[in-house]
């Protein structure tokens, strides 16, 4: 990794006095914004990837043989490829960029008060690795044998050689796709973290600075320190595959387990990742719309990084009944429940924030108290599985699935969606419209109920994972659970359908749409200070000062419920 | 902290988790199977032995080169980076001999997982000294016109990390027979 | 609760069963009263004109106390159901019981073979049966199995009995049941393990001793043209 190479071209960094053109505009920018803009856009286009695989594979789950519109028919091959890539693009391409890269990069810089990233440059390099490792992933598909099938985990040996995987080359270009991915995002969290350490507005301390904030940058350390073992494996099986290296074969001396553990040793810690930048998302915004101060700020923060500290001690949840020694397996159950403490915290402390509000029920609120409802369920079930004696039976059912959609929904969907309708109006200065964001709302979480409800059910009847026809198997075809299979795809067909109208909004508004005021939802942080939406450079009137936290709404001293952070506080109270 | 500096100590760490990954990986293996042994005896103790010795010394050059920056001095600061790449350099061609001779002795990476532990940890190991090689030519030539010499120290870091990652795979690959 | 829709075919699958309906009970109980408090905050504190909200910190100790108590009372609970689980873990998992009888399992790319013992109910001798796709146990007898796999990962899983194991190649692990019920039900590969992983069912046949005893004989392999079977290669792997 030459980074370094680039890493202090930073501070020479000028701003350009030049009209840009269309490329540099929106192409080649160094700008923390048009960066945003691109991994959303990119997140967005991924999602309809992501999208289209679970429509094509739901469907062959409901209507075994048929010939899905649109895609034809699902063969036993397609289905693996089509389930491993979802899996890969939902987590990876869509929920990574969208909650960390794009919002980072858009909110860092705003909500701290600077004009940029400290390193554009890196920043912009970045983003180019990242689309790379999505055009990689994307054109496994079209390679001879197929994209590879064998599950976002990729345990070897299957994934390690082609005569048990047969699809040889997307094997190793899902494996680079990942690689890349990684580094991309290694070199983003290197980013985020120097910038909020160093480039602060003048007095913004420590705990002045915006949950969500918070949130992105734990989550940035909690992903550098833990990817590295899995980059490790992942070279370790690049030549398992290539060279005819035996780190995973047991043939060979090598042991398939350990990827496992490289693997989650990552993959937990992975999923806080992308659960607290959701988390930060959701405390902004409820603060904002219950006009409250968030309930015990700094307990927010230690219980997340109570909640990463602890996920590096939970990993073999996933693999009690993977060959590890069972004794092993009760530490780790201990280590998953004690997980539900601080999390459980975090959720408490939330509910506790809309005591006393003035709770307004616009789009992005009711998003943002979508996720906690939801969130709930998913966390719960996640209860059944860390019990080493239920998992037995759980492990790899439908159950796990409909638990890891119960978190990973509301993260990625419900998280990004409060999101884009929250800050809509300052990203692209146009407001959104309501009417329209409540109709999508109540289209996306009504279906998506009905979906993953009945994927709890069949988990309990023992339906399990990654099965492309469960014809197969005379106990899995009782009487219902192929109507509970059916009703939860046409629910997705149902929830697809509605994103049509969150995407025709979200491009009519952003055309179309009536102009933005600086600061449409009186709120604190920094960000509503700069103009909607911000040039470069992001505060023309001057880079702001600080004064105070960001959650102060409903001050007794106040006339006004809100008290932006950059308000001095010499300024006479409006009482 | 300077930002340049902050970002390096960062970009440290996320690697130190990389490496880490790899030797813990082996140091599992090892445990496990104390017939490596057999195929350790043919490393070649001495030439890893004179590669740590090198780098080392290239090392003890960042030093000096950062020293000379700080006094302002970009030529001498240039010179002693220079030095340093040269150590790189030297680390990479005892390198190739060894595995030259190792691979005609028809150890190679895929012959025993001793060896693919071998290969490729070292490997990376490798990767990074070229990185850190080229990392320098930038900044010293910048640094010889007297440019970004705050550079100098950054670089330096990053070598001694390189260095001290050579360190631990030194006893691990070469002395434990 | 799990019973109402898989039948219950070992000794330990009850108390799996159970463990799920105490956890079910727990964080029921949890999830419906923070749905509760949830949702009627939101009704009691939906904005209305000219009433301004609450300036609350939340860090005095009076306030810190609302969310410092769930959070004691979700560490009682969590430690409840942990001893459960783990008791149950222990049974199933750790402690083998003595056995009647052995039956090897092996899982490969896309099949499982059942290596019985036979009428004389040792394995590896002359009169071993070996099925596909199709396991022989009796009712009432403990089992150990031992678990190996020719390629890839697979895994055994026995809804039934709740049972599960993953089988990795190079290793043999061993494992228990005891049927109590008879019957066939299915056998599922539930490790992904290649484009075959979805038709790759198997039946288990549950038998009553005599039903047992006869499959036995009427299968068994005539001694004169039998050779012997040899044990799954176990090339060393990591313990
Ligand atoms: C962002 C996503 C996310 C999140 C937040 C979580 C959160 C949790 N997960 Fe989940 N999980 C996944 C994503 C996630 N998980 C994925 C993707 C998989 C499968 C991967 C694969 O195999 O493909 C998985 C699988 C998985 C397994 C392995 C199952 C198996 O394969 O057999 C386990 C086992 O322990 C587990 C446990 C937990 C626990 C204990 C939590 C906890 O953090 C939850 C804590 C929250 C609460 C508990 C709710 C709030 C608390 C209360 C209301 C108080 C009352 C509670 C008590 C009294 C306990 N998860
Ligand atoms: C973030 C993670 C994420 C998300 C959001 C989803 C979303 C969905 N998932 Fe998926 N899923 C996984 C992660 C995720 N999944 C993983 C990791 C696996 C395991 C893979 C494996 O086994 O290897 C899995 C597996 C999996 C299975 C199991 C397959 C099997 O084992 O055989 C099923 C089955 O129904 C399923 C269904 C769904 C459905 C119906 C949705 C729906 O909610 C999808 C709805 C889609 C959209 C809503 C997209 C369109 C929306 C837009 C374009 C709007 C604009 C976008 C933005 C603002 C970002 N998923
Ligand atoms: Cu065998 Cu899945
Ligand atoms: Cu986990």
């Amino acid at each position: 990794m030459s980074t370094a190479a680039h890493a202090d071209h930073g501070h020479d960094h000028a701003h350009a006095h030049h009209e840009p053109g269309f490329v540099e505009k929106y192409l080649w920018s160094t700008d923390h914004k048009m960066i945003a803009m691109q991994y959303l856009f990119t997140g967005m286009a991924m999602a309809l990837v992501g999208g289209f695989t679970v429509y094509a594979f739901r469907m062959q789950l409901a209507f075994p043989g048929m010939s899905v519109p649109g895609y034809g028919r699902v063969t036993a091959t397609d289905y693996n490829a089509l389930v491993t890539t979802h899996g890969s693009v939902m987590i990876f391409w869509v929920a990574m960029p969208v909650l960390i890269a794009a919002l980072g990069n858009y909110l860092i810089p705003l909500m701290i008060g600077c004009d940029d990233m400290v390193f554009p440059r890196l920043n912009r390099l970045s983003y180019q690795l990242f689309l790379i490792s999505a055009i990689i992933l994307v054109a496994s598909f079209y390679v001879p044998g197929g994209a590879f099938g064998g599950a976002w985990t990729s345990y070897p040996p299957l994934s390690a050689k082609a005569e048990y995987s047969l699809t040889g080359l997307g094997s190793s270009m899902w494996l680079f796709a990942v690689a890349l991915e990684f580094a991309a995002f290694l070199l983003g969290g290197i980013n985020f973290v120097t910038t909020v350490m160093n480039s602060r507005a003048p007095g913004m301390k420590m705990f002045d600075v915006p949950i969500v904030v918070w949130m992105i940058i734990i989550a940035s350390i909690l992903f550098m320190a833990s990817v590295g073992p899995l980059i490790a494996g992942a070279i370790m099986l690049m030549f398992d595959q290539q060279l005819g290296t035996g780190f995973f074969d047991p043939a060979k001396g090598g042991d398939p387990v350990l990827w496992q553990h490289l693997f989650w040793f990552f993959g937990h810690p992975e999923v806080y990742v992308v659960l607290l930048p959701a988390m930060g998302i959701v405390a902004e915004i409820i603060t904002v719309f219950s006009r409250k101060k968030l309930f015990a700020y700094k307990t927010v923060l230690y219980t997340a990084i109570g909640t990463g500290v602890l996920s590096f001690f939970v990993w073999a949840h996933h693999q009690f009944i993977a060959g590890i020694d069972p004794r092993m397996a009760n530490v780790f159950s201990v280590t998953t429940l004690l997980i539900s403490i601080p999390v459980a915290e975090m959720v408490f402390v939330y509910i506790g924030t809309l005591y006393g509000g003035s709770i307004r029920l616009t789009t992005p609120m009711l998003w943002a108290l979508a996720f906690i409802a939801e969130f709930l369920l998913g966390g719960v079930t996640g209860i059944f599985l860390g019990a080493s004696g239920a998992d037995i039976y759980f492990h790899d059912t439908y159950f796990v699935v409909a638990h890891f959609h119960y978190t990973f929904f509301p993260i990625a969907f419900i998280g990004s969606f409060a999101a884009i309708t929250y800050w809509f109006p300052k990203m692209f200065g146009k407001m959104m419209n309501e009417t329209w964001g409540k109709v999508h709302f109540w289209g996306t979480i009504i279906p998506f109920n009905f979906i993953f409800i009945p994927l709890f059910l069949l988990g309990i009847r023992g339906d399990h994972r990654r099965i492309y026809d469960y014809r197969h198997f005379p106990d899995l075809m009782k009487a219902g659970m192929q109507d509970l299979r059916i009703l939860a795809t046409i629910s997705l067909l149902v929830l697809l359908a509605f994103q049509v109208v969150f995407l025709v909004n979200f491009f009519v508004s952003l055309f179309r749409g009536p102009k933005a005021p600086m600061n449409p939802w009186n709120a604190n942080t920094l960000e509503w200070q700069a103009p909607s939406p911000p040039p470069h450079g992001n505060f023309p009137q001057g880079l702001p000062n600080v004064y105070r936290g960001p959650y102060e709404y409903s001050h007794p001293d106040r006339k006004d419920d809100y008290w932006p952070q950059t308000e001095p506080a010499s300024e006479p109270a409006k009482t | 902290m300077p930002t340049g500096r902050l970002a390096v100590w960062w970009l440290i760490a996320s690697e130190i988790v990389i490496f880490g990954g790899v030797l813990g990986a082996y140091l599992m293996h090892r445990l496990g199977h104390p017939e490596w042994a057999n195929q350790s005896m043919h490393t070649s103790t001495w030439k890893g032995a004179l590669n740590t010795f090198i780098l080392l010394t290239s090392s003890l050059s960042a030093v000096l080169a950062h020293n000379a920056a700080s006094r302002g001095d970009g030529k001498r600061a240039a010179k002693l980076l220079w030095a340093t790449i040269g150590g790189g350099a030297a680390f990479l061609v005892v390198k190739s001999f060894e595995w030259t001779a190792e691979i005609k002795a028809g150890y190679t990476i895929s012959s025993n997982t001793f060896w693919s532990f071998y290969y490729t940890a070292a490997g990376i190991h490798g990767l990074h000294v070229i990185a850190g090689m080229i990392v320098m030519m930038f900044v010293a030539a910048d640094a010889a016109k007297g440019k970004e010499l705050q550079r100098v120290e950054n670089a330096g870091l990053y070598w001694h990390f390189v260095d001290l990652v050579w360190i631990f795979l030194f006893p691990l690959l070469y002395i434990a027979k | 609760m799990i019973d109402q829709y898989v039948e219950s075919a070992s000794t330990y699958a009850g108390d799996i069963d159970n463990v799920i309906l105490l956890i079910l009970a727990i964080v029921g109980f949890w999830f419906l009263l923070a749905q509760a408090v949830f949702f009627g905050l939101i009704f009691k504190f939906k904005a209305r004109p000219n009433v301004k909200a609450q300036y609350v910190s939340g860090e005095k100790p009076h306030e810190k106390r609302w969310v410092a108590l769930p959070h004691y009372a979700t560490l009682v609970f969590d430690v409840l159901i942990i001893v459960m689980a783990i008791k149950v873990w222990h049974e199933v998992k750790i402690n083998l019981p003595e056995a009647n009888s052995t039956v090897r399992v092996i899982a490969q790319q896309w099949a499982w073979t059942f290596v019985h013992p036979g009428p004389d109910n040792k394995l590896d001798t002359a009169d071993d049966i070996t099925t596909v796709d199709e396991l022989h146990v009796e009712l009432n007898k403990t089992y150990h199995f031992e678990l190996t796999s020719r390629d890839v990962l697979h895994s055994f899983s026995v809804p039934v009995f709740r049972l599960k194991q993953d089988a990795i190649p190079g290793r043999i692990i061993k494992g228990w049941f005891k049927p109590t019920q008879t019957g066939q039900f299915d056998i599922q590969c539930t490790e992904i393990c290649g484009i075959g992983h979805g038709i790759m069912p198997a039946r288990i046949v549950i038998e009553t001793e005599a039903a047992h005893r006869l499959w036995n004989q009427a299968n068994a392999p005539k001694l004169a043209d039998a050779a012997p079977t040899t044990p799954p290669t176990s090339a060393g792997g990591m313990p």
